[in-house]
């Protein structure tokens, strides 16, 4: 019996927490609700985090970055990656080996290989290349690089110009990433302008807009994004390019965030607080602003997350094809452009690296955006 | 039943006729046309060109009239007398070119349809039915793959990985002896030998999402009280799944396939370029960059309609299967 005690006495405890905890969920914010919901969710975590971390890094692409994006040398054109060692005689003293290469007097293929007589050491917040964080604050450290500047270093080797892949990517990051935000913006903006238009109206007007957006989800979308891409004349600057690529990429995903906003006003109508704020007079403009937009607000941030992926994957595809964003802009499809000649993967597979930085992200924000779009309705269970 | 087949066509044909609008428009949205093209080349290489000969050429070519007469003449010429209009580039009937590749990409769609449900159909009833096994962490592992590694990097580590084992990359629709020969039966027979690991690199986005709604339909189907009682009258348990809640699990996944037919089209497309396949992509893309528009307007309307007219039939099987559908 002595030993049952213990266990009793828990189970009276936790049925004590059990009381405390329903009471503070029936006072908890719908927020704090989503946020104890989403907290279970270990995949939608860790995809956070990891999410947080990339949008970090593109940030402060210029400090987390060893080179910036333009140094090349054209001694290291196609370098293999450098492994890194970090413990010199059991103590930790980060480097590399350089690299020399010989080349066959026939074919004149350069073969690669680790010189082990020159240690390069690594240091953390190394000086090297100034820049300007967030294009104001100027500095010169880098987390990460070699002491001397001058000494070779490519983590996961180097391209056709010898420009160091691994800094390419953490610079491409911001290109990439920031398309998939902006271009979400746009399309959250047309399909909350059009969805809600269709919710809010009714009638004839929400039949011909549904209409609307089953056409546009008919069509296959890459030949349609082809073609508009394909508009854009090969002389328009880069940036020009960025903002065109990113609206067209809107112009064809806005149907989904239209369809749950629709579905939203739809639901919210019936609602009975909704009806009381009307029977209190409240103008329409107030009911939608101050009563439905907060109640709908949760399940658009998830489908917000949810789309931000697929953006990034078809201005990946875009770019890779060649008729995305075009250099000297970086991004991670302009960086797999390269890798579209099979010889080139073969002899080189590290071109493959900037793929792995988008699946890694893509993979993140889908355990995010799913993670949230269990957590945006607190109630439902 | 008829009302409802009325209504879904009247909608496809308002969709076609929007696709026709947009492929031609996007098409001659770029400055300059074909015309201009040409002058710069020859320009390029030191030849003169007469502004007469030029402005005679825009006239042949009818690209001074009004956009809205241009449109008009080719949609016409392609409803009555199936003439998609003229490609620059190779000298020779849009028309033509068009009708060599569709039956190739008809026939890739067609196949990456058929994986993508005889993959993902019973991928996803064994992964419901034997929830965290090894089937189904592996169903959830290929799901993921589907959602977040494009297609095109697929098809880069296929090639990648085949040149590695073998040494030279084949991956084709035909074999050497079939690529130029006339389509026979021999031929098709080649086709669909060749043709599965193309296809199921542009079905692997399908077969991931699929499986995933399979799965998840099923295992609701499988917490309701019918199945209890199915199972306590003594059923045999395969015949119990096969006969009710796979059946009830079906409905979804039907229509799934209105958004599955653009997305294996789009996934054909992309790796149809990277794999320089002879279908509908790789020409498309190269007309595309070329500007030459009549031959990616034509592509570009025969692909939406496809997509259209599949996902019309599969709203038509679904109402017929679905009573709650037509009559709502």
């Amino acid at each position: 019996m002595a030993t049952l005690a213990p266990g009793l006495q828990n189970k009276t405890a936790s049925a004590a927490e059990v009381q405390e905890a329903k009471r503070s969920v029936e006072v908890a914010s719908q927020w704090k609700l989503m946020w104890w919901k989403f907290r279970k969710d270990k995949l939608a975590i860790v995809g956070s985090v990891i999410v947080i971390i990339f949008y970090t890094v593109a940030a402060f692409a210029e400090f987390f970055a060893p080179k910036s994006p333009e140094f090349f040398d054209p001694q290291y054109v196609y370098a293999p990656p450098q492994p890194l060692f970090l413990f010199l005689d059991g103590q930790f003293n980060p480097f590399v080996y350089g690299l020399k290469f010989e080349r066959d007097p026939k074919s004149l293929k350069k073969t690669w290989t680790i010189d082990y007589n020159n240690r390069i050491p690594v240091g953390l917040f190394v000086e090297a290349e100034p820049y300007k964080l967030l294009g104001l604050v100027p500095w010169n450290v880098h987390l990460f690089g070699p002491k001397d500047p001058k000494q070779p270093f490519y983590l996961i080797g180097a391209d056709k110009s010898g420009r160091d892949m691994l800094s390419r990517i953490i610079h491409a990051a911001r290109i990439s990433l920031t398309v998939g935000l902006i271009g979400v913006f746009l399309s959250l903006l047309i399909g909350v302008t059009i969805g809600g238009i269709s919710g809010l109206v009714g009638g004839l007007v929400d039949v011909v807009i549904q209409r609307i957006i089953e056409i546009v989800n008919s069509v296959p979308s890459l030949p349609i994004m082809m073609a508009l891409a394909a508009i854009v004349p090969p002389g328009t600057p880069p940036v020009q390019v960025y903002v065109i690529v990113t609206l067209i990429l809107a112009l064809l995903s806005w149907t989904g965030m239209a369809r749950v906003v629709r579905g939203r006003f739809l639901a919210l109508r019936e609602e009975d607080f909704i009806l009381a704020a009307r029977l209190d007079g409240a103008k329409r403009s107030r009911l939608i602003f101050r009563h439905m937009v907060p109640s709908f607000l949760s399940h658009i941030i998830a489908s917000i997350t949810i789309s931000i992926p697929y953006m990034i994957l078809s201005e990946t595809s875009l770019s890779f094809l060649g008729i995305g964003l075009r250099p000297p802009v970086v991004s991670w499809g302009v960086m797999l452009r390269d890798a579209q000649q099979i010889a080139a993967v073969a002899n080189y597979p590290w071109l493959l690296f900037p793929a792995l930085a988008v699946v890694i992200f893509v993979l993140s924000m889908n355990f995010t955006g799913n993670g949230l779009r269990d957590a945006a309705d607190p109630y439902a269970n | 039943m008829l009302k409802f087949m009325l209504r879904r066509l009247s909608y496809a044909a308002i969709a076609v006729f929007a696709i026709s609008l947009v492929s031609f428009a996007v098409i001659q949205l770029p400055p300059g046309d074909y015309v201009t093209d040409m002058v710069n080349r020859i320009r390029i290489t030191g030849g003169k060109i007469d502004p007469a000969f030029e402005q005679r050429m825009r006239e042949v070519y009818g690209f001074n009239e009004p956009m809205i007469v241009q449109y008009i003449k080719w949609i016409s010429n392609i409803i009555t007398r199936g003439e998609f209009g003229y490609s620059f580039v190779y000298k020779r009937d849009a028309g033509e070119m068009i009708g060599e590749r569709l039956p190739t990409t008809a026939v890739m769609v067609l196949g990456a349809v058929t994986l993508t449900w005889a993959i993902a159909l019973p991928l996803g009833v064994a992964a419901a039915v034997k929830k965290h096994s090894i089937i189904d962490y592996g169903a959830i592992f290929i799901g993921f793959v589907g959602l977040a590694v494009p297609s095109f990097i697929l098809a880069i580590v296929v090639m990648y990985l085949t040149f590695r084992a073998v040494g030279r990359v084949n991956i084709g629709l035909f074999s050497p002896e079939f690529v130029d020969a006339p389509w026979s039966l021999a031929r098709l027979l080649d086709l669909l030998r060749n043709m599965w690991l193309p296809a199921l690199l542009a079905a692997i986005t399908g077969i991931g999402a699929l499986t995933q709604t399979m799965r998840a339909n099923l295992l609701d189907e499988l917490n309701k009280p019918y199945v209890t009682t199915a199972r306590a009258k003594g059923l045999a348990e395969w015949k119990l799944l096969a006969k009710y809640p796979v059946r009830h699990a079906l409905n979804p996944f039907v229509s799934t396939i209105g958004w599955l037919l653009p997305a294996l089209v789009t996934g054909d497309v992309i790796i149809s370029i990277v794999l320089n396949l002879p279908t509908a992509g790789s020409m498309l893309y190269a007309a595309l960059i070329q500007q030459d528009q009549y031959v990616a307007a034509g592509f570009i309307l025969l692909l939406s309609t496809l997509t259209v007219v599949g996902t019309l039939i599969s709203d038509l099987l679904l109402a017929w299967l679905d009573p709650r559908i037509r009559l709502s």
